[in-house]
């Protein structure tokens, strides 16, 4: 099987602001990883779902509708109840600075703000696999 | 549908003998002469309805001129160009312009309850704003009560959020909805909202024919950019229809539609795209409202527009003059329309989210400034100016107020306002407005041939084309081919603490016990029954907004009225195309 970092990239909630998830994902597929996009309107049930039937390395939340402080949390504490906590989560959108460290406490690896680069993300993700690997 | 003919059809310069000195001196004494007839026919009746304002000055203190034309040879000003207030209304759909009256303006605002919305509308009006513009939060927006599993953690969020008409009476509460237009940002539910807004009209004495606004109900983009829908496109288009025509006849002075473009850009699209998607909808909406036997000079004079301004400032104003002259050669070569007013595009403008940074958030009021003047040299009927902090959270008070000063400094200080369509005849604005026009018909014709706008979003052709351009905008600010200014070039080290506002999280308990109160306290046999109607009239073709609205009467709640209309129609579900 390909052993290529599978990444599944995720709308929680109602919010229909997916220009920066599509970016996002298409971004780190051309940049070599496999990308799974759900689309917009999911349930933190749907995508830990998905995220384990998918068998996925990192689950990439993206929200602006200013619900992250409840949605990303259950996200992280459905992944624990079934036993997935080594899928990592990281999320990015309309997030004030103020409720990063929340998120962290949480379980969120990361939170990329608006006017994050890609590199930076993709630089995340090696660092975090080979801190998995090690 | 026929091409734009933009060439001189009977004289091409250099070439026609025509073109000498003397038909040069016969051609500007053609126009003046026409220039007299349009102040005659046009500007005349209007002034004495609608005087011009006292402030046209220049610095010295002159009036400044109304409207300018060629002073030299042009041999393309009357077909392309024409006067304000005429055909093809590339300078503007009012004779005067903003002489007269200046656009709209009409911040977009609500958070939280009804009660704290109520107190934004307020605030606004005190200062100077004179239209409301009501943000919904997306339970309303999607048809879920505050209390339904999906509405945890965005009630009150993206705006207000409203249940059943009780809210709705809150929210207007000491507003009298015969002074104000209101217009609602609402679309899958704009029935229900409407419905809400005609009701609070009665309970305040205001017929619903003195009701003067707009709702947005433009589903179409919903499925394309922004995601606010319920039902399948088809069942939605007929819900549409139903709300044309119900509001022909009783609610005459409202907009029915507010066919957007804005999210459509805001998605990543180009202003090319902006335009072709926009009217193709419009298209889409004229046909179906045909379709059902609705004459098109019936509705098309209440269809309004909704778009975007970005940053390009040149390419902004001739977008908007460029979108003027295609609606009216659409409505009138197409669909054969014979009343002017049905031509004219009229249109709403918000400044571009997408461009406000988070990184020195102060600029962004340079930013929206650019915006606002695009804006107005590009003559809008409204404006909503984005506030500094928006790349952050919703916008606190300061900052709404400077929004708000930006659009009053650009009325009563820049001088843009007191002259018609200034920019027309700049060589690089009219090639750019013919540039875009040929390349949005373009798209148009595309579109027809993928068998039309519903055809084209089912096949994911529309959401393509747009995540295409975003992809390779974002790409460009990334390799640095692109600058914005404090992202990815004159950035600074440390940034200035913010102050933001925080939406209360415990909203949804508020309007949880809201809601149980209200269920104990209505008459639910009524509820009921009404609701029964409904579910019958969405099996039949009957018009759905005569049921709606005496559900909400009966205080049916917003997701009440969904969920029957859920059961009739069914749920879309998203293409993922990536």
């Amino acid at each position: 099987m390909d052993n290529r970092v599978r990444i599944l990239i995720a709308k929680p909630g109602l919010d229909g602001h997916d220009r920066g998830a599509k970016f996002i994902a298409k971004a780190l597929r051309d940049a070599g990883y496999e990308v799974i996009y759900t689309g917009i309107r999911q349930t933190p049930e749907s995508i830990v779902e998905t995220a384990i039937q998918e068998d996925v390395d990192f689950v990439g939340l993206s929200l602006l509708s200013g619900a992250h402080n409840i949605s990303f949390p259950q996200v992280t504490e459905l992944l624990r109840e079934k036993g997935a906590e080594d899928i990592f989560v990281f999320g990015g959108g309309i997030i004030p600075e103020d409720d990063i460290p929340f998120l962290r406490e949480k379980g969120v690896k990361a939170i990329f703000g608006p006017g994050t680069t890609v590199k930076q993300i993709t630089d995340f993700i090696e660092e975090e696999m080979a801190a998995k690997k090690a | 549908m026929e091409k734009h003919h933009d060439d001189c059809h009977d004289h091409n310069c250099g070439q026609n003998p025509d073109c000498n000195a003397g038909f040069i001196r016969k051609k500007r004494a053609f126009l003046e002469a026409e220039k007299a007839r349009w102040e005659q026919d046009s500007v005349k009746p209007l002034l004495g309805k609608a005087p011009e304002r006292s402030d046209l000055i220049d610095y010295e203190g002159n009036v400044v001129e109304r409207l300018a034309i060629p002073k030299d040879f042009d041999c393309a000003y009357e077909d392309k160009l024409g006067f304000p207030g005429e055909y093809p209304f590339t300078r503007g759909v009012y004779p005067t312009g903003y002489r007269g009256r200046l656009w709209t303006m009409r911040q977009y605002a609500g958070f939280g309850t009804a009660e704290e919305s109520n107190k934004r509308y307020k605030f606004l009006l005190e200062q100077g704003q004179t239209g409301l513009s009501v943000a919904f939060d997306l339970p309303t927006q999607i048809g879920y009560d505050s209390d339904h599993k999906m509405s945890i953690g965005e009630v009150g969020k993206v705006g207000v959020a409203i249940d059943s008409l009780e809210d709705m009476e809150t929210l207007f509460a000491e507003i009298p909805l015969d002074k104000v237009s209101t217009s609602m940002t609402i679309n899958s539910t704009a029935a229900v909202l409407l419905a809400m807004y005609i009701a609070v009209g009665e309970k305040q004495g205001v017929s619903s024919k003195e009701l003067r606004g707009t709702i947005q109900n433009d589903i179409l983009k919903e499925y394309i950019a922004r995601g606010t829908y319920i039902y399948p496109p088809r069942p939605s288009m007929r819900i549409i229809t139903n709300i044309f025509e119900y509001c022909t006849q009783h609610v005459p002075k409202w907009n029915t539609i507010s066919i957007s473009g804005y999210h459509i850009r805001e998605a990543g699209s180009s202003a090319v795209q902006e335009v072709a998607f926009t009217l193709a909808d419009g298209i889409e909406y004229c046909k179906t409202a045909i379709s059902t036997g609705l004459d098109i000079d019936s509705f098309a004079g209440r269809l309004s527009f909704f778009f975007n301004s970005h940053n390009d400032l040149l390419e902004e104003v001739a977008k908007f003059r460029a979108a003027r002259r295609m609606w009216a050669k659409i409505i009138k070569e197409q669909f054969n329309a014979k009343d002017p007013k049905s031509m004219m595009l009229r249109f709403h403008t918000q400044t571009a989210g997408s461009t406000l940074t988070a990184q020195q958030p102060d600029n962004n009021i340079i930013r929206v400034a650019i915006q606002t003047l695009a804006a107005v040299l590009g003559g809008t009927q409204s404006l909503h100016t984005n506030s500094r902090d928006e790349a952050l959270s919703l916008p606190t008070e300061d900052s709404v107020r400077i929004a708000l000063r930006t659009q009053q400094i650009v009325a009563s200080e820049s001088g843009a306002a007191n002259t018609i369509d200034p920019l027309a005849g700049s060589y690089f604005v009219e090639q750019l407005t013919d540039k875009i026009e040929a390349e949005a018909f373009d798209y148009i014709e595309k579109i027809e041939k993928l068998g039309g706008m519903i055809s084209a979003i089912e096949k994911g052709y529309v959401q393509k084309e747009i995540q295409d351009s975003a992809y390779k905008y974002q790409r460009s600010i990334e390799s640095g081919e692109r600058i914005i200014v404090g992202v990815n070039k004159y950035r600074v080290e440390k940034e200035a603490p913010k102050e933001l506002l925080k939406v209360d999280p415990s909203i949804r308990d508020v309007q949880v016990r809201k809601l149980e109160a209200l269920r104990s306290r209505r008459n639910n046999d009524a509820v009921e029954k009404h609701l029964e109607l409904l579910r019958k009239a969405a099996q039949s073709d009957e018009n759905l907004m005569p049921h709606i609205i005496d559900a909400v009467r009966e205080y049916a709640t917003i997701g009440e009225i969904s969920d029957v209309l859920r059961d009739v129609f069914g749920e879309y579900k998203e293409q993922v195309i990536l």
